[in-house]
């Protein structure tokens, strides 16, 4: 059901958009109240959000929540607090679409101290519980009026955005009219307040950290390779995945991701190109499921000659965790997971200036693009 | 005993000898009793600074309390600490005591083992009359300067005396200056001492302070005034006005008695023939064994006593060990009783809010070499308590804390061996100090508490003493774990107690408003959730010494329900509150109240409540309710009624083995009066 309610909102305006997700929040409290007045015991059904329960969805390629279902019963203190917060936060929602205002999660949080039991002890919990109202609801949270905080996101190359600003509308190019560290990526890029003309530009490549950011703008590889260098500080925000998306699905650009070689680094290309367990409701929305994995690959460390750093104990049950993942479940990544556990290594991208600053764009980069056909 | 150790004059040597020998023996001369201790200070606990400060205070303040107890006063105890430089310091300590007679503070204060209690056999703190006049002592020695002591005794024409006192260390004998009458305003009676002492005033562990605390805990009929160095004051307050039994007198057991005791006992008895002495110097040897012990040593009955040779006397030690001898009576002992303990326990450690008080455990006496002592335990848990230490212990011999060596004390190894992991306390493979947010204490009180050195710092270990403290220890463990074990349940069903008072009616609410309609009522859902009978017990503080107690009982079941509450109560601090109630039926003489609840209706709630006041208000567990007439698995927040709830306890008293007639008794007062003759 929530799946065709999507298709029907992705086509109407904000406004429309968040009368519907009113209507949802007030359904859902409905429930909760009819449920009480029947002398039943409040309970609810939501989608099991942990690895055992994604599916791969053929139609959009991504991975999204399968039929398995947790259910949350006023039985228990946890499940009683879920749905008290459940009927504060529709109750702070509705209110803050009546008064056209809208907060970030943080604010939210801080905002529950004033809601005696049904208080948030960390931001984890008031950002769950966004989550969980998405997949009730079928809504984002951007309809409810919640938003996230920057995420520190940038992109550098030649594409022109054209974005709301306090000066109206703007249109920036991210090489002409942005400083070294580009284009600060916002919180809502959706077509309404945020267009896209990527120019001449080939191709994506999404870097995880901020000094191999810097190093391709430092040696003009966006330049030369007509290449959008999109830096997605560490696992990427919503709005970073969602943008990366729009540029492969309405402008054609192959997308590429360039991390380090750990465990971690698996998981941050997993999200961008699969979908994130956490988000797996909007996969379809957020993941890219044609994007590309440059490296750093365990072969990479082999045939580069990296140098490596011990893999931890962290590192060996994020691995093996990734085994019985169903999105690593293929060839490629079950062998390099593998290989990675054999060797007992990992490296970081950076490690690539062993060879000189110049190794990563002018031999590493040209030659696994080329591999990719890409180049 | 430091007596008989003190170094004698060495045997004169043989007229024989070489003129070495000569040589040597004019050197050879009499060592008095203080020169020894002068030179061995760290015997009697003044081996470092910091130590020696306290010494001199806990040996005075036990002095005092001795003192007050024996003369039936409840004791009032003032203990400051004046700097007067980096390492001199000035120490009072005041009490109010009887008083000592002015003729003999020189005495008391001046002279080494010289003592009203040396020779009784009985519990008190002070054992040997060594600590106070050591200490006076030490502060001569460090810093040159007198004692000043000052004692007035009862009466109204009486005057209190006040004089400068140093030791003599050659000959043990009290030097006094300054030997002057005077008026002690607002003083009836009692005793102060005044000295200055070379020392160290530490915080934390084995400081005053926490001598005096402990002090406090155990004695909690005393009040402690304490002025540190620093100008603060602190009050432990008395937390009861009833006095400890005075402790009886009783007269040596012949078990375990040495050879010197029995000549020294003989040369001194005043009574005619050996039988006599056999008979009434002693305690538990009756007429008949008196017989049976001289017939088996083959000595003759009617010699004098002082005439027994060191042959005969070995002889009547050996016939007492094959005889049978009752065990020493232990109505000399004054344990200070579970319900103290735990009085003490919280007055003092209030301020900690421990969530527990286990119920402390006495033990009945037991004897060993004749010898009678009695162990006591308690644990208290929980609340500000640090969790991520070794639990803290508290020792006590005789009421007078233990600070020191604590690794070489029998109580610490009692509490090592055993397995805290049972009880609900972590502990590295089941052996050593346990942790957690504990408490223990243990008092072990004895008319010769065996310590391992003269400094009393650490009790002795031996089988019986050990196995009677690990019996104790777990009696009170036990009552910690089920106390564990019920916080745990009551925590699992407290949590839906919040959901149906606090979290479901939010809801309700939040979602009426949301929705713009009626609240809707929550009694079926509450039923769903709960279907039990539920007890809430609450304690408000009124004042210090009036709580009010508060059962709120829910019926969240979906039929009216009848049953009964039962609670055992402080009968000393209950009063028209508790009688007033509906809902109350009777109280027995053990103060166990019954109530009764009629035709509770689903989803509604009746109230009991009822305050105590007095002395025993606090010591009320409102945890410890009861039920009956209801099946246990429609009841949360009180307990079943346990079976043996309305037969009144049967007193059992154990006796020590010893297969006699209990008619002791009628024959020691019938030997008193033989005695006289």
């Amino acid at each position: 059901m929530t799946r065709k309610r999507r298709r029907r909102w992705k086509t109407l305006a904000t406004n429309e958009r968040q009368k519907v997700a009113l209507d949802e929040l007030t359904g859902v409290v409905e429930q909760i109240y009819d449920q009480l007045d029947g002398g039943m015991i409040p309970s609810m059904e939501l989608p099991m959000r942990s690895k055992r329960n994604i599916e791969f969805d053929g139609q959009h390629n991504v991975w999204k929540y399968g039929d398995l279902k947790t259910s949350r019963s006023a039985k228990t203190v946890n499940g009683a607090v879920m749905m008290l917060r459940t009927v504060y936060t529709a109750d702070f929602i509705n209110e803050m679409i009546r008064e056209s205002k809208s907060s970030t999660l943080r604010e939210m949080y801080y905002i529950s101290e004033g809601w005696h039991n049904a208080k948030f002890h960390s931001q984890d919990e008031s950002n769950l519980l966004a989550e969980d109202l998405e997949t009730i609801t079928g809504c984002m949270r951007e309809d409810f009026k919640l938003r996230p905080e920057e995420s520190g996101a940038h992109v550098y190359g030649d594409v022109n955005f054209t974005t709301n600003t306090r000066k109206g509308m703007k249109t920036m190019n991210c090489l002409d009219d942005v400083s070294e560290a580009g284009f600060a990526v916002p919180y809502n890029v959706e077509e309404d307040t945020f267009r896209i003309d990527p120019g001449n530009a080939k191709f994506v490549m999404a870097i995880e950290t901020g000094g191999m950011f810097a190093r391709l703008i430092e040696n003009g590889f966006p330049e030369k390779n007509d290449c959008i260098l999109v830096h997605l500080s560490g696992q990427p925000a919503r709005s970073t995945r969602r943008l990366i998306k729009r540029l492969n699905e309405e402008h054609g650009l192959p997308v590429t991701v360039f991390t380090d070689g750990d465990p971690w680094s698996f998981r941050i290309f997993a999200s961008v190109a699969y979908g994130a367990i956490k988000t797996a409701h909007i996969s379809e929305y957020l993941a890219t499921p044609t994007a590309q994995f440059i490296g750093v690959t365990a072969s990479d460390i082999l045939n580069y000659d990296l140098p490596t750093d011990k893999l931890n104990d962290k590192d060996v049950g994020a691995l093996n965790a990734e085994l019985s993942d169903p999105r690593f479940a293929d060839e490629f990544w079950v062998n390099e997971i593998q290989a990675m556990l054999g060797m007992g290594k990992k490296s970081e991208q950076q490690a690539l200036a062993k060879y000189g600053l110049d190794y990563v764009t002018d031999t590493y980069l040209p030659e696994k693009l080329t591999d990719m056909g890409i180049l | 005993m430091p007596s008989d150790e003190v170094p004698k004059e060495p045997a004169a040597p043989k007229e024989k000898k070489t003129a070495t020998a000569v040589k040597l023996a004019s050197k050879q001369q009499e060592i008095s009793v203080t020169e020894f201790f002068e030179k061995n200070k760290q015997i009697l606990g003044f081996d470092s600074r910091s130590k020696s400060l306290l010494m001199g205070i806990k040996e005075a303040v036990d002095n005092s309390l001795d003192a007050c107890e024996e003369a039936g006063f409840l004791p009032d105890i003032q203990v400051s600490i004046e700097r007067l430089n980096d390492e001199d310091y000035r120490i009072r300590i005041e009490d109010n005591g009887p008083g000592i007679v002015h003729k003999m503070m020189p005495n008391v204060f001046g002279r080494l083992l010289y003592g009203s209690r040396f020779h009784a056999l009985r519990q008190s703190r002070g054992q040997q009359g060594i600590g106070i006049s050591a200490t006076v002592m030490y502060g001569n020695i460090t810093t040159g300067k007198p004692a000043h002591v000052m004692s007035k005794i009862e009466g109204d024409d009486e005057v209190a005396w006040g004089m400068d006192i140093v030791i003599d260390t050659k000959t043990n004998r009290p030097i006094v200056t300054n030997d002057k009458a005077f008026t002690w305003e607002g003083k009836e009676h009692g005793t102060s001492i005044e000295y200055t002492i070379k020392g160290r005033y530490i915080t934390g562990k084995q400081s005053v302070f926490e001598y005096l605390k402990d002090t406090a805990i155990v004695n909690p009929h005393a009040e402690i005034t304490f002025h540190d160095p620093d100008g603060t004051r602190y009050v432990f307050e008395r937390a009861t006005d009833i006095m400890p039994p005075k402790p009886k007198e009783i007269k040596p057991h012949p078990e375990g008695m040495e050879i010197g005791d029995l000549l020294k006992y003989a040369s001194n008895s005043q009574q005619k023939t050996v039988r006599a002495f056999l008979k009434n110097d002693f305690s538990r040897i009756t007429d008949r064994i008196a017989s049976e012990i001289l017939e088996k040593a083959k000595v003759d009955g009617e010699k004098k006593p002082e005439k027994l040779t060191r042959d005969e006397a070995i002889s009547i030690l050996d016939a007492i060990k094959t005889v049978k001898i009752m065990a020493p009576p232990t109505d000399c002992l004054s344990p200070i009783g579970d319900t103290l303990i735990k009085k003490g326990l919280m007055h003092v450690l209030d301020g900690l809010r421990p969530e527990y008080y286990a119920t402390p455990v006495t033990r009945s006496p037991k004897a060993v070499n004749g010898n009678p002592f009695v162990v006591e335990a308690g644990i208290v848990y929980g609340g500000d308590i640090p969790s991520d230490g070794q639990v803290q212990i508290l020792r006590f011999a005789n009421r007078v804390p233990l600070l020191y060596q604590q690794g070489a004390c029998a109580i610490t190894k009692a509490i090592s061996e055993m397995d805290w992991r049972r009880y609900g306390l972590e502990q590295r493979g089941g052996k050593g100090i346990p942790f957690g947010p504990a408490i223990i204490l243990v008092h072990v009180a004895s008319t010769k508490v065996p310590f391992t050195s003269e400094g009393k710092e650490a009790v002795a270990s031996f089988p019986e003493l050990q196995s009677e403290i690990g019996l104790a220890l777990r009696l009170c463990a036990r009552n910690l774990k089920s106390h564990l074990n019920k916080m745990e349940r009551k925590n699992k069903t407290h949590a839906k107690f919040e959901i149906v008072q606090e979290i479901l009616p939010d809801m309700a609410q939040k979602a009426a408003a949301h929705l713009g309609r009626p609240v809707p009522n929550l009694d079926m859902t509450i039923t769903r959730i709960m279907n039990v009978v539920w007890v809430e017990p609450s304690v408000k503080k009124l004042g210090k010494k009036e709580r009010e107690i508060t059962y709120t009982v829910y019926n969240y079941t979906n039929t009216p329900r009848s049953f009964r509450l039962h609670a055992q109560v402080p009968k000393e601090a209950v009063n028209l509150t508790l009688f007033t109630n509906p809902a109350f039926l009777d109280m027995n003489d053990e103060g166990k109240a019954n109530w009764e609840i009629t035709d509770l209706q689903p989803s509604k709630n009746t109230v009991i409540t009822f305050e105590l006041k007095g002395d025993m208000a606090d010591t009320f567990d409102a945890d410890d309710i009861f039920f009956s007439g209801l099946n246990p698995a429609m009841v949360m927040g009180a307990e079943q009624l346990p079976g043996d709830w309305g037969i009144k306890g049967m007193e059992i008293t154990q006796t020590d083995e010893g297969d006699f007639v209990d008619d002791d008794e009628e024959e020691e007062t019938e030997v008193e009066d033989l005695g006289d003759e």
